[in-house]
C-alpha cells in the first residue's frame, strides 16, 4: 500500500482547556460544536478559580479539524493546555 | 448571519455591557429629564418665556449633558475594562490578544459611552419637542409649556416603571416614586422662584 492510499481521520479528541468564566460553558460548547457539521461535544468543568475555569472537552466527529477547534477556543479567550487523548482511524479511500 | 449573531451574543455576555448600558440609560436619562423639567419650570415661573430662548437654553443643556455623559462614561469604562482585561490576561497566563475579550474591552466603552450620552439628549429632545415642532405648524391641544411638562412627567414616570420591571417590583409604585421626585423638584423650584 502506497503512502497516498492512507487517509487518516481524527474521530475523537480529549482536550484540557483553560478559559475565562465568560462565555459560559454552554456557549463555549456550542461554539466548538458549530465548527463541524457532525461534531459532538462533551464538556466537563474540572476546576474553577476566581477568573478562570479548567475544562475537559471530548469532541467526536467524522473528521475533526483540530486547528479550527483551537482557533475557536482562542477566539473565546481560552487556551489549549494539552491533548490528553485521541481516537484516530485510517479510512480507506473508495 | 448565525455566526455574526453568535459573536454579538458572545460580545454582550463577555462585556456584560447590556446591564451596564441599561443602568446608564436610566440614570442619565433621568438626569436629562429632571434637568429639562427644572429649566422649563424656571422659564414657566419667570417673565421671559420666549420660545426661541427656551429652545436655545434647553438644547444647550441637553448637548452639555450628552457630552458629559459620553466623555465621563468613556473615560471610566476604558479604565475599568483595561484593568479587567489585564487581570484576565494574568489569570490566563497565555496571550489572549485577538480574543473576544480583547474586542469586548475595546468596544464596550464606546457602546456604553454612546448610550450614556445619547440617553439624556434623546429624552431632552422629546421633552422640548413641542417647542421644536410648533414653529413648523404642529398644533398641540394644550399650551407648549403644558405639553412639554406633561411629556417630562410622563417620561419620568415611565423611567420609574422601567426600573420597577428591572428590579421586579410593582411597576406602579416604582413609577410613582420617580414621579414623586419630579414633583418635589418642581415644588423646590416653585419655592425658590
Amino acid at each position: 500500500m502506497s503512502e497516498g492510499d492512507i487517509m487518516v481521520k481524527v474521530k475523537k479528541i480529549l482536550l484540557d482547556v483553560l478559559k475565562p468564566h465568560e462565555p459560559g460553558v454552554l456557549e463555549f460548547a456550542r461554539t466548538i460544536a458549530a465548527q463541524g457539521d457532525d461534531y459532538r461535544v462533551e464538556l466537563t468543568v474540572a476546576e474553577m478559580d476566581d477568573k478562570t475555569e479548567t475544562l475537559q472537552l471530548i469532541i467526536e466527529g467524522a473528521d475533526i479539524q483540530l486547528e479550527t477547534i483551537v482557533s475557536a477556543i482562542n477566539s473565546m479567550g481560552g487556551s489549549l493546555h494539552s491533548i490528553d487523548g485521541v481516537d484516530v482511524v485510517n479510512v480507506k479511500p473508495e | 448571519m448565525p455566526q455574526l449573531l453568535r459573536e454579538i451574543r458572545q460580545f454582550i455576555a463577555i462585556s456584560q455591557s447590556h446591564d451596564i448600558a441599561r443602568r446608564y440609560f436610566v440614570v442619565n436619562g433621568f438626569d436629562g429629564a429632571l434637568t429639562m423639567l427644572g429649566l422649563l419650570m424656571g422659564f414657566y415661573f419667570s417673565e421671559d418665556t420666549e420660545s426661541g430662548t427656551i429652545v436655545t437654553v434647553c438644547l444647550s443643556a441637553a448637548i452639555a449633558l450628552a457630552m458629559s455623559g459620553l466623555s465621563s462614561a468613556y473615560v471610566s469604562e476604558v479604565a475599568e475594562r483595561k484593568k479587567e482585561y489585564r487581570e484576565l490576561q494574568e489569570a490566563m497566563v497565555t496571550d489572549i490578544t485577538g480574543s473576544a475579550h480583547e474586542k469586548a474591552a475595546r468596544w464596550a466603552p464606546l457602546v456604553i459611552a454612546f448610550t450614556n450620552g445619547l440617553s439624556p439628549l434623546l429624552i431632552s429632545l422629546v421633552i422640548i419637542s413641542p417647542f421644536l415642532l410648533a414653529p413648523v405648524g404642529v398644533v398641540f391641544p394644550v399650551g407648549l409649556f403644558e405639553s412639554s411638562l406633561g411629556i417630562a412627567f410622563s417620561l419620568i414616570f415611565f423611567l420609574g416603571v422601567f426600573l420597577g420591571r428591572v428590579s421586579g417590583s410593582f411597576w406602579l409604585v416604582a413609577g410613582l416614586q420617580t414621579l414623586g421626585i419630579a414633583l418635589v423638584t418642581t415644588l423646590l423650584i416653585y419655592l425658590i422662584t
